[in-house]
């Protein structure tokens, strides 16, 4: 590299951790609580450990143009191990760590894997299960060796290491001379996405495509090395590969990884990181613990909280965003951010947020003005695996909660004539993976990318997400349906987990409802109901009347939106079970699959339009062992009270 | 795919001719039977059979009126329960004997009690010894809190955390005390079958990574067919039965005693 423009800016990840390790060798790059310690590792311990690995794959045949299969929860050796494979010039493909050994199969095959590196005994006996149909798989490296110290034909972490570091010894400059070969251009990683539609698909990102996207949304946020990140959303997903390990090299800030998936809020409360990045669900969680905790507080305390969560409402979000406040509500909200927000950010783990993103899901307004109130800058982000999850961000102070903010730098967005989402840019895919069809139908003539949803844009320039473009239908009368428009408006509800609505091609909406078990339990506890289950909860006369008052706020709601007033939900009925990734309702990022449990549940919304009162229903589940079992109920069918079209009005 | 280079080894524990009453009552009748080191032992019967007098000999709590206990080549009447522990017995209870006020970090501590050197003065101002063993002996509990994967719990109350999860601190504590042979009371009673899987894993994971031998109670016939190396019947204070599972399984006393005779 002669060129020193090119070495400022570096083009592949391999080369930007030599230079984080040149430039700042002693600055933690990550860190992970082992045996109830914080270890640190620092950039150049970092670029050591990559090299001794990469060395050790290619010692063990990895060659250039392979793919690395990455399984388990998030660990420092397994972005490590990403980083290896590219920089030999191979591909590492993060898998979903919870996924059955029988799903592993097809993502598996479709990649050709040969080389894995798991976490541990769980995920090596699921890649053990699945091989007798994976003939292509032969290598396979465990991070903890925990039960695993009579296993044959597995290899351990350190001694892959081990056996890099001879031959790292014996053949000096190999390994520098594998980065040279990179480009910008070669494919740094395969996301698989989560296949809401038939079989996943193997996204191909080039390391120019990350980087970029990378940058740009370093830059707009003022991202430095100084910053830090806890590291727990899965890596298979596009949202941690961009803040986790593009956003992590490009910046060189701290990525820090939780001792377990238990112990993230421990863990986030020790760490307090400045940037952070959780689905609306996560924050929804984090809320819902909230108010139980204040429901069984004193009384002093209680009553504190909600005065001054009352002033946050009224004028924290304005103080935020650096807005005119009257006098009197800043002395309140100072006080109250002494009293209040203050501790309770730190309870949170949120003291030190700079900038705070979600995406995935539509965010409810209340979640959304409740961080935003207490002073914790959360902003929304748009994107997609195909998209490197860069598309649109919410810049400071311009922040809607119905929308998901402007173009990123460097992305052009427009609206197609069907109201689909059309973006350009650096960070779109290269292709599908061995499937020629599916990128020549996501890929217009000028280069734009089809995004499958359907929007619109704000007089504000930013973007507006209303729904999946192929789930906008209509109703019998020629009225718009956007099913997921009005699931999102049930699902704003603490009560209301998730929420399936049916009425394309119908004369009128109905919906299945999912309570929330945490939140509609704590409910019961303290009004003294009795329950036995799920199951048995869901039927209580008590919760349908409650799911029945939220049913009708969304209608009231609609009934004010125009076009979309008669979309009002006429009969629900509460499912007997939670829909589950296990039993393939649910994708693994938790987005219901609408046209199999619309077949699934025939009966039910046969039951919901023939305007029974009752329904029974038998069901299989899968327990998460693998085993089934029957889950069988009788369902009640609750009419909801629908209110007439009112003079249209614009949402605040 | 468990076992593997895991050798059972020489007798570890031996009892000759036990026989232990209270009054008129004879809990225990002349009883022998031995455990090898590195075995999974499983002691079962019908209520009232005499199994948990059986492990309250073993570690002291009760002193037979007849017979030997030799442990580890000593040959020994009785001892009390301190004694046993420091010869490398722990143990875990039928019904939870844990502090229920304490954390379970503070619970799983009090398990390495017996190794801590230091004068109560040095530990009260937390100096020098005190300091460089508290930090070794809080690693050690560290590492079977990561083995039992209790990392989320480990400052909660032990009042607060559910049945299962309390009899895993049990367990912890249990390991924390690094026993040669350890003593499982009913380690799964009242469990769903979850926690039962569970529980299972890590008593087959104690044996195989750190080669302890256990002794246990167990009233799951299905959990001691699968994981126990031998198994002792008792009934009424008697063996009745002692072999491998699958003799057990077949032996007419001990389905006799199970499911009962015609008289």
């Amino acid at each position: 590299m002669a060129d020193p423009s090119a070495r400022s800016q570096p083009d592949t990840f391999p080369r930007l951790l030599l230079q984080h390790a040149e430039v700042r060798p002693k600055h933690p790059a990550c860190r992970e609580k082992d045996l109830g310690i914080w270890q640190t590792w620092t950039w150049g311990q970092v670029a050591d450990e990559v090299r001794a690995l990469a060395c050790g794959l290619a010692a063990q045949g990895f060659r250039r143009g392979m793919h690395l299969a990455i399984i388990g929860d998030n660990r420092p050796r397994l972005y490590w191990s990403m980083l290896a494979a590219q920089a030999l010039g191979g591909i590492p493909v993060p898998m979903y760590q919870d996924a059955p050994a029988a799903e592993f199969v097809f993502v598996l095959n479709d990649a050709e894997i040969a080389y894995a590196v798991v976490e541990d005994q769980e995920q090596v006996d699921k890649v053990l299960e699945a091989i007798p149909q994976v003939p292509t798989l032969g290598h396979i490296y465990y991070d903890d060796p925990r039960g695993l110290r009579n296993y044959e034909n597995v290899t351990s972490f350190d001694r892959l290491q081990e056996i890099g570091r001879d031959f790292d010894r014996a053949h000096p400059g190999w390994y520098d001379g594998e980065i040279e070969k990179g480009a910008p251009d070669d494919v740094s990683v395969m996301l698989y996405t989560s296949g809401t539609t038939g079989k996943p698909k193997g996204v191909c990102q080039t390391h120019s495509a990350f980087i970029a996207s990378a940058r740009g949304g370093c830059t707009f946020d003022r991202l430095t090395a100084d910053d830090s990140v806890l590291s727990y959303l899965p890596m298979a997903w596009v949202g941690d590969h961009l803040f986790s390990l593009a956003q992590w090299m490009v910046a060189g800030f701290t990525i820090c990884c939780p001792e377990s998936g238990d112990t993230v809020m421990t863990d986030l409360r020790e760490i307090g990181p400045t940037y952070y990045f959780a689905p609306p669900p996560v924050f929804e969680r984090l809320l819902t613990q909230v108010m139980i905790r204040m429901d069984d507080a004193s009384a002093i305390k209680r009553g504190a909280f909600h005065h001054f969560m009352a002033v946050a409402r009224r004028c924290g979000a304005e103080i935020l965003d650096g807005k005119p406040a009257s006098l009197a509500d800043r002395v309140q909200y100072a006080l109250g951010n002494v009293l209040i927000y203050g501790p309770l950010r730190n309870v949170l783990g949120m003291s030190r947020i700079r900038v705070a993103y979600t995406a995935g899901a539509a965010i409810g307004p209340d979640l959304f003005r409740f961080y935003r109130s207490i002073g914790i800058n959360l902003k929304q982000l748009y994107g997609s695996t195909e998209t490197c999850a860069y598309v649109c961000l919410q810049p400071d102070g311009k922040i809607r909660f119905d929308c998901v903010g402007m173009p990123a730098p460097g992305v052009e967005v427009k609206i197609a004539a069907s109201g689909e989402v059309l973006v350009r840019g650096p960070m779109l895919l290269k292709e599908y993976y061995k499937r020629p069809d599916a990128t020549a139908e996501s890929i217009d003539a000028d280069g734009y990318f089809r995004t499958g949803d359907a929007g619109v844009i704000a007089d504000d320039g930013q973007l507006k997400i209303i729904d999946r473009a192929k789930d906008v239908g209509q109703l019998a009368g020629g009225a718009m349906f956007a099913p997921n428009y009005i699931e999102n408006k049930l699902k704003f509800f603490p009560h209301i987990k998730e929420a399936v609505a049916f009425g394309n091609g119908r004369d009128e909406v109905c919906a299945f409802v999912n309570i929330d078990m945490g939140s509609v339990g704590n409910w019961a506890e303290r009004r003294n109901i009795a329950y036995s289950g799920y199951t048995d909860l869901a039927q209580k006369p008590e919760v349908l009347q409650l799911v029945r008052e939220c049913v009708e706020k969304v209608n009231a709601e609609l009934a004010h939106e125009g076009s979309l007033s008669s979309s009002q939900i006429h009969r629900f009925l509460i499912l007997h079970k939670e829909l589950d990734p296990d039993d393939d309702e649910l994708t693994r990022t938790r987005k219901v699959r609408r046209g199999f449990v619309a077949e699934k549940y025939k009966a039910l919304i046969d039951a919901l339009y023939d305007g029974k009162t009752i329904q029974h229903i038998e069901t299989l589940v899968k327990f998460e062992d693998g085993r089934t079992g029957m889950v069988a109920a009788d369902l009640r069918i609750e009419k909801a009270k629908t209110f007439p079209e009112a003079s249209a009005q614009i949402a605040a | 795919m468990a076992t593997g280079d895991r050798k059972i080894g020489d007798v570890l524990l031996k009892l000759d001719n036990i026989s232990l009453s209270f009054g008129g009552v004879a809990a225990l009748t002349d009883i022998s039977f031995d455990v090898r080191a590195h075995e999974i032992r499983a002691i079962i019967g019908p209520n009232g059979a005499g199994k948990s007098s059986m492990l309250n000999v073993i570690n002291g709590v009760y002193h037979p009126q007849q017979g030997t206990i030799t442990f580890h080549g000593n040959v020994r009447r009785e001892m009390n329960p301190h004694e046993a522990a420091a010869q490398g017995i722990a143990r875990t209870f039928q019904n939870i004997a844990l502090f229920k006020g304490m954390s379970v970090l503070d619970n799983i501590m009090t398990g390495r009690n017996l190794m801590m050197k230091a004068s109560f003065l040095e530990q009260a101002i937390w100096v020098g010894r005190a300091q460089r063993e508290e930090l070794q002996h809080r690693r050690k509990v560290e590492e079977v809190i990561d083995f039992l994967e209790i990392q989320h719990i480990r400052k909660t109350p032990v009042g607060r955390l559910p049945y299962g999860l309390q009899k895993r601190v049990e367990l912890a504590r249990a390991l924390a005390a690094e026993p040669s042979l350890l003593l499982l009371d009913e380690p799964m009673a009242g469990m769903n079958v979850e926690e039962k899987q569970d529980m299972c894993r890590f008593v087959l994971d104690v044996n195989e990574q750190f080669g302890t031998t256990i002794v246990l109670i167990e009233h799951d016939m299905g959990v001691v067919m699968d994981i126990s190396d031998r198994v002792v019947v008792l009934d009424y204070g008697k063996k009745i039965g002692d072999g491998a599972p699958s003799e057990i399984r077949s032996n007419q006393a001990v389905i006799d005693a199970y499911l009962g005779v015609a008289h």
